[in-house]
């Protein structure tokens, strides 16, 4: 056969090529009309296509995939609609600095910007939300696109990746070498710290007596977790961590004060009101952690490694920063620290823990915090833990104690309530024979509860606990502390019965409405070998303490709830 | 004269991809924080592959430095940076469309004279002069002609050079 006979390929193929040559497992998503010639070549590719319900769906799954992995999420939409019903999603991973590819389909090159049938710019739309994102004009540049942007995607700080792809460039025929090389002189990755940045941070750490480190996300991306402990354990610190950071360094450790911040536990946030240094770890400081610069930490050294130089400097002035990779800066960082004498310091945080621990009442009705405290303990703290956004969401972070950061999804930076069910699927996808736990509320499930087909379909064990409190309970407890207890628009009159529901999709449903039964039929949900929802009925007005109200430091901490109310 | 060079008015150059869009990604940067921009120059290099950008904006100079920082993680952003006038030959060309009267247009001339600047045309009752030079020196002859009936200013924004073996 001559090259003249050699099969003519279309820029269909070559992407699916491109995407299997990635190592890409599944690609989540809908078709439609100007995807139909890519999911043609789909039909004989080793790539799993999962059908989703919603195309937000779809990018919580590659979401929720990429974070439990590691590994760079793909998600797939057709033009105008489909493509704009990944936008939540694909700022939810952008804020928190999670590898997605996004294949979006777009209308064909001759109709660009002439308002065809199903046409979006989805590139402009999504500009503000993605690390960086391609616009495919020509079928021979296909190779190169989709290997700059899974390279773009799960390097430095990680982010989703658009790339466009009109229908008439995923037709036409290809003509170039598969093999090309990357061509993005703009880019570059920040590896180790600088010798000198290193050596005077170093310098400042020695004379601290009352250290604290502070982990974030940037600490469970790197996978710094070893590096961390030996830096923790080196000095004697104790840490705190980010609702992202949890796991990038293990909460059972007896030097873990837990999660810092507005829910955060009172002795994290009492450690950081009382530390001499801080030493932020991939953390951004956002303002959940550190709700008014002014007051934060005052009179403490603050330090700070970020891969990302843009965050040095955006919140806190540090007094010593690194840029690089948080695992290589603490590998040399370990190497010119010696120990520091922190045993009073230790014994004020040990003080603190016991004087202030997390805790919750059952006397007036089965709590959600007490629910998670008992899936933390049937589960041995194995599990991966997909939290949705609220109340929820603060109890499972302050009561799921998290050893590795792998094993823990939540959305932190976009707070997108119902992003927590959809990335569960992904994560069981992602790590099929690990427990995969969802805990979602009774508003955020309902919004992304479609996907239970898909869990459905391909009989993912998730266990989905909906916690029922018949409100939009966060918002509820902002208006009874600070609004009066006027309640808007917060009611979930007309809940189903999420048992029925369950079953309707075929999922076994199991319910839990008292206290008493709830530790047995929490350990038949987790013993059950297949998709299980449970549906869990729970004290209506219970809210989640210690919290620290909006745009104040942590010396505002309301520890348990205000005597007058009620 | 000296009050256009403000401590708060930067000039950055980017050298950046020769791409679409590019220029919507950086603007979009200066928008997010609430930066006005003032002016706005984008010009090819000596390399086909990447163009040049040249910004003014005003602004509080931790601010500008963030939006710096947040252009250059652009991946089409090979270089962002701030000149400060020594480091830096800056121009600028004004185009200054005036609607004369015989009394006025000996003034106009002999004032466009005094800052080297240039009448290249002449229609019915309206002049065009041309001004090259520094952006304080536009501005000084702008607001001397502002009395004569000036009808249509264009500007063309600061251009920037680093000076010697430095690049811009």
């Amino acid at each position: 056969m001559t090259d003249k006979q050699k099969k003519q390929i279309t820029g269909s193929e070559v992407l699916i090529k491109c995407l299997e040559n990635q190592e890409v497992e599944y690609a989540f998503g809908i078709p439609g009309g100007v995807l139909i010639p890519i999911f043609d070549k789909l039909v004989n590719s080793k790539i799993k296509f999962i059908l989703t319900r919603h195309e937000q769906g779809a990018i919580h799954m590659a979401d929720g995939y990429a974070r439990v992995t590691g590994k760079p999420g793909v998600a797939i939409a057709t033009s105008g609609p489909g493509a704009t019903n990944l936008v939540t999603g694909i700022m939810t991973a952008h804020m928190d600095s999670i590898p997605i590819v996004i294949i979006t389909g777009q209308v064909v090159t001759p109709l660009l910007g002439k308002d065809a049938f199903q046409e979006a710019d989805i590139i402009g739309i999504t500009m503000p939300i993605v690390k960086h994102s391609y616009l495919v004009k020509n079928v021979n540049d296909i190779p190169r696109i989709i290997k700059e942007a899974f390279y773009i995607a799960s390097t430095g700080r990680p982010g989703p990746v658009l790339v466009d792809i009109p229908k008439d460039v995923s037709t036409d025929i290809f003509a170039a070498d598969m093999d090309q090389e990357m061509d993005i002189p703009g880019y570059k990755v920040p590896a180790k710290g600088d010798k000198k940045d290193i050596e005077r941070m170093a310098g400042i750490l020695k004379g601290s007596k009352k250290p604290l480190l502070l982990v974030g996300h940037g600490s469970v991306i790197s996978s710094a977790e070893k590096e961390v402990k030996a830096l923790a354990e080196k000095l004697r610190a104790p840490v705190v961590s980010t609702l992202l950071g949890k796991g990038g360094f293990p909460e059972s450790h007896d030097l873990s004060l837990g999660m810092l911040g507005m829910h955060g536990t009172a002795y994290a946030n009492k450690a950081l009101i009382n530390c001499d240094l801080i030493l932020s770890i991939g953390s951004r400081w956002d303002d959940r952690i550190n709700g008014n610069t002014e007051e934060f930490c005052i009179g403490a050294k603050k330090l700070h490694i970020d891969i990302d130089e843009a965050e040095i400097g955006k919140i806190v002035k540090a007094d010593s920063y690194v840029v690089g990779d948080a695992k290589l800066v603490l590998r040399d960082l370990i190497k010119l620290i010696e120990p520091l004498d922190t045993s009073e310091w230790l014994k004020e945080c040990e003080y603190y823990k016991k004087q202030f621990p997390l805790k919750y009442d059952n006397s007036k009705g089965l709590t959600i915090p007490y629910i998670i405290d008992e899936i933390y303990h049937l589960t041995k703290g194995k599990a991966i833990v997909c939290t949705d956004v609220g109340q929820n969401q603060m109890w499972s972070a302050q009561f799921y104690k998290i050893d590795d950061g792998k094993d823990w999804y939540s959305s932190g930076g976009a707070g997108t309530m119902g992003c927590g069910f959809p990335a569960a699927v992904g994560a069981q996808f992602g790590r099929p024979k690990d427990i995969v736990v969802a805990i979602c509320g009774d508003g955020g499930f309902q919004m992304t509860i479609q996907e239970l087909s898909t869990m459905a379909i391909h009989k993912l064990p998730v266990k989905v606990f909906v916690m029922d409190n018949k409100y939009l309970g966060m918002v509820r407890q902002w208006q009874e502390l600070f609004f009066d207890n006027r309640l808007s628009g917060v009611d979930l009159l007309g809940n189903p019965d999420f048992v029925k529901v369950a079953e309707g999709y075929g999922i076994k449903g199991i319910n839990i409405n008292d206290v008493k039964h709830a530790r047995a039929r929490i350990k038949e949900a987790l013993d059950y070998k297949g998709p299980v929802l449970i549906h869990c009925e729970v004290h209506k007005e219970y809210n989640v303490f210690p919290m620290i109200p909006a745009g104040k430091s942590a010396f505002h901490m309301m520890i348990d709830p205000p005597k007058a109310k009620k | 004269m000296a009050n256009t060079d403000k401590k708060d008015i930067h000039t950055i150059s980017f050298l950046v991809a020769n791409k679409p869009g590019v220029l919507v990604r950086v603007a979009l940067a200066f928008a997010k924080r609430g930066f006005n921009i003032d002016s706005l120059v984008v010009s090819p290099t000596t390399n086909a592959k990447f163009s040049r950008m040249t910004i003014t904006a005003q602004g509080s100079p931790e601010t500008l430095e963030q939006i710096i920082k947040q252009t250059s993680k652009l991946i089409d952003v090979i270089r962002a940076e701030e000149h400060s006038e020594k480091e830096t030959i800056h121009r600028e060309l004004a185009l200054i469309k005036l609607k004369h009267t015989p009394s006025t247009k000996p003034i106009i001339l002999k004032q466009a004279e005094k800052f080297k600047a240039k009448l290249i045309s002449e229609e019915e009752s309206f002049l065009i002069i041309e001004h090259l030079g520094t952006t304080a020196q536009l501005d000084e002859l702008e607001a001397i002609l502002k009395k004569y009936n000036v009808v249509e200013l264009v500007r063309s924004g600061k251009l920037v050079i680093a000076k010697g073996r430095d690049s811009t």
